[in-house]
């Protein structure tokens, strides 16, 4: 008796709870278009009461309500969220999944609209353009860079005069800094690093005027050689390599001298306080320098009551004293040119990823692209021991299907 | 239909039994409620949807309009991503089962029969902690093996005290079978697989075997079940009665020839039951591939359930998603009523057949015997 007691009531507390985790998820009902709520794939505590409090300050001066939800998977959430028309009023949009949710009529395409619409870097509409109309104001971006261990540099008898530029200095400074316990470079075999290479070498995937796919040209064969290049010469291992889940975390444990990654790289200071390191550009390739840039837009739904409301809050958040505020707490970097001017100075540590995005483009995103690159992805995995130009070749094939489908919709 | 009208016409004379068929419909109206809100409308919404142009905005009722079999025929006839990921996935789910069933099941039973004997002193210990993985969350113990099997971590470790260099199990996308072939000197493809084999991959792809990786999550599906099957097959060998234990003792049989001839044939419902819970269990591989990085390395690990949920939720094309949910339901089933052809009670059908004749005839033969000898007296 006593036992079934026990299950029931672990039962209906289950139940109680999931049921509560459901309504939490769907958004809350937005009634008067006064009460909002934004919904935000948060990195940690600092960013999400710092979203909290810009939230509030606008929401005192609308005599407005705003709820801050914080996603645990934002894909997922935004999904059941939009199957139960019971969107967020406000959402972040990653630039990867941009193209898919515009091209099904999720997105309300707001941002034409607004008055700091051409503050923002140029590279930024594009990213959230769909069908020519810039949709949703870019919150903040990061661009890829080249993280130095100082400490390792300096050991190694190395100066500034020795930061590399192009892709033979690169394997030249590679070939210094790596020894018996530390590899010279290492950044994850995926597309959003390797294709950077492809870029550097000259390449790209689909042409500029998005009907044909150029994935298995020589320029892009030849940035997928090169890293070949380096990993038979020993002077690249790629985190699995060196048992680190990333390569910000091969850095921090001196595994690694250098690495590719963005300004989110401030993170090791939690796990590794006592590495120090420095950020640089990209070194050029044959066809000149080129970096990828990742962003987040504000989303906000087709049809939505309070869009105005929401409109007026992405206004509030994307100003350039907002944006400086967000970037005091968390890092990232303003996505309006003249906010990004002043982080620069601010954060000189933090100049070159700024620097970068004169030149920086967005990886590819257009609807659909997910599976191929996806796919991509999954064969780099044998590109060491393997053919580029296969590899490519495959690339070529699945991608130029999914962007014709894409063009015919 | 017979019993409902007999049942309404006894109501309508108005006896001790009127309105027993209103009162059993009243008692059983909430588990009819719950299940056809919760199970069966849910279930024909995504049939529907499987066959629909949905794109997960709004209710797909109202929604979206029927598309006919596009979903199925992108999954499993047009050439692209959607069919090869669809095959590449069921492959490997397929040397997941294949690998998974029949050793948890070898596992359970033989620890089940160890810790049934008599003999062992603290049974309860080796109960608790045969059965111990099993009650812990899976996505807890997928982290541990995570752990475990980091390219220097405690397995190969060990692995290294015997000289082995042990591969980067979770990384590590090779097949098995295509390394053991490497090792014979095989590494590509001959020319007889190289073509083209059933949903969009190679006849060489179709023969890699189990990746590292996904034989990684083998181990661990291992581990993890056979204590909760064991104890299934405890509480059946627990239902054989001494007796038949020492009449099989009395008649000759030795251990081996005892658990095989008697044991193993009154354990059939059980193991049929493990067999079952075990082949859609396998089938339905979701919690290991969301947190091994959605079928990394190299989609060695993608299984179909993992393939619905990212088609859906990433791709927003839930039609297809639905409509790999329904193949899978497809394979589960058919998979299931072929094992259960298999392992039939063989009391019926022809072989039965022919039993009972033979048993009836000596039994009259054994009478005719009786009688003519009765005569003789």
């Amino acid at each position: 008796m006593m036992k079934k007691t026990w299950v029931a009531a672990t039962l209906a507390i289950g139940l109680a709870a999931s049921l509560a985790g459901c309504s939490a998820g769907n958004g809350g009902d937005s009634t008067g278009g006064q009460k909002l709520t934004v919904m935000i794939g948060s990195s940690g505590d600092a960013e999400t009461a710092a979203v909290e409090a810009a939230t509030a300050a606008w929401a005192a001066d609308n005599d407005a309500t705003v709820e801050v939800v914080v996603a645990s998977d934002l894909n997922q959430q935004l999904s059941q969220g939009f199957a139960g028309d019971a969107a967020p009023d406000l959402f972040y949009m990653g630039w990867d999944q941009f193209q898919t949710y515009a091209s099904n009529g999720y997105l309300d395409p707001y941002a034409d609209n607004l008055p700091n619409k051409d503050g923002f870097y140029p590279t930024l509409t594009d990213t959230f353009s769909y069908d020519g109309t810039f949709t949703c104001a870019p919150k903040d971006f990061s661009t890829l860079g080249l993280i130095i261990n100082t400490d390792s540099w300096a050991a190694a008898g190395l100066t500034d005069a020795d930061v590399p530029t192009d892709w033979d200095s690169l394997e030249t400074v590679a070939k210094t800094l790596t020894t018996d316990t530390q590899v010279g470079l290492s950044f994850g075999l995926e597309y959003a690093r390797a294709g950077a290479f492809m870029n550097q070498a000259g390449g790209h995937l689909v042409s500029d005027d998005g009907t044909t796919v150029d994935a298995d040209s020589a320029e892009n064969i030849a940035g997928l050689e090169y890293i070949q290049k380096l990993h038979t010469d020993g002077v690249l291992k790629f985190p699995t390599e060196l048992d680190a889940g990333w390569s910000g975390e091969a850095l921090g444990a001196g595994k690694a001298a250098m690495v590719i990654e963005g300004p989110w790289i401030k993170g090791i200071a939690a796990d590794f306080p006592d590495t120090n390191y420095a950020a640089y550009e990209l070194p050029a390739g044959p066809g000149g320098q080129s970096t990828f840039s990742f962003t987040n837009c504000w989303g906000i739904p087709q049809n939505s009551d309070t869009a105005d409301a929401a409109t007026s809050l992405v206004e509030f958040l994307t100003s350039d004293d907002q944006q400086l505020k967000a970037a005091a707490a968390f890092g990232v970097i303003p996505s309006t040119e003249s906010a990004a001017a002043t982080y620069a100075e601010t954060y000189p540590e933090n100049a070159s990823f700024v620097a970068s995005a004169d030149y920086a483009v967005s990886p590819v995103n257009f609807a659909g692209s997910a599976s191929a690159m996806t796919d991509f992805n999954s064969k780099l995995e044998g590109l060491i021991g393997g053919d580029p130009k296969a590899i490519l070749e495959s690339l070529q094939t699945s991608l130029q299907a999914t962007l014709d489908e894409a063009n015919a919709k | 239909m017979a019993r409902t009208l007999t049942a309404g016409a006894r109501g309508s004379r108005g006896g001790i039994r009127s309105g027993e068929a209103k009162f059993g419909w009243l008692f059983i109206s909430p588990a009819i409620i719950i299940i056809g809100l919760f199970l069966v409308v849910p279930i024909l919404l995504a049939l529907y949807v499987s066959f629909s142009n949905w794109n997960g905005l709004g209710s797909p009722i109202g929604n979206s309009k029927v598309i006919g079999t596009g979903n199925y025929e992108k999954v499993l006839i047009d050439d692209g991503l959607s069919k090869s990921d669809f095959g590449t996935s069921i492959r490997n789910n397929l040397y997941y089962v294949l690998l998974v069933v029949p050793l948890q099941t070898t596992l359970a039973l033989f620890l089940a029969v160890q810790v049934n004997r008599r003999v062992l002193k603290g049974r309860g210990l080796f109960r608790t902690a045969f059965y111990f993985p099993s009650v812990t969350s899976s996505i807890a113990i997928t982290s541990i093996f995570l752990f475990l099997f980091t390219a220097s971590g405690a397995v190969n470790s060990v692995l290294q005290w015997f000289g082995v260099n042990g591969p980067n199990w979770f990384n590590d996308p090779s097949g098995v079978i295509h390394n053991l072939l490497a090792g014979a000197g095989v590494t590509s493809a001959p020319a007889a697989l190289a073509g083209e084999g059933p949903l969009g991959i190679s006849w060489w792809e179709w023969l890699s075997g189990p990746s590292v990786a996904m034989s990684t999550l083998i181990i661990l599906a291992v581990f993890t079940t056979s204590g909760t099957f064991m104890l299934l097959f405890i509480a059946a060998l627990q239902n054989i009665s001494g007796e038949i234990d020492e009449a099989a003792v009395m008649d000759g049989a030795g251990g081996l020839r005892k658990f095989f001839s008697v044991t193993l044939p009154m354990l059939t419902p059980t193991l049929f039951t493990v067999l079952t819970l075990g082949l859609i269990g396998s089938w339905q591989l979701f919690d290991q591939v969301a947190l091994t990085g959605g079928g990394a390395p190299g989609k060695t690990v993608l299984t179909p359930a993992y393939l619905a949920y990212d088609t859906s939720f990433t791709e927003l094309k839930w039609g297809q998603g639905a409509a790999i949910s329904f193949i899978l339901f497809v394979i589960i089933v058919a998979l299931t009523l072929f094992q259960r052809y298999v392992l039939r009670d063989r009391d019926v059908g022809k072989k039965a057949e022919r039993n009972r004749i033979r048993r009836d005839a000596e039994i009259h033969a054994s009478a005719a015997r009786a009688t003519y000898q009765e005569g003789l007296k």
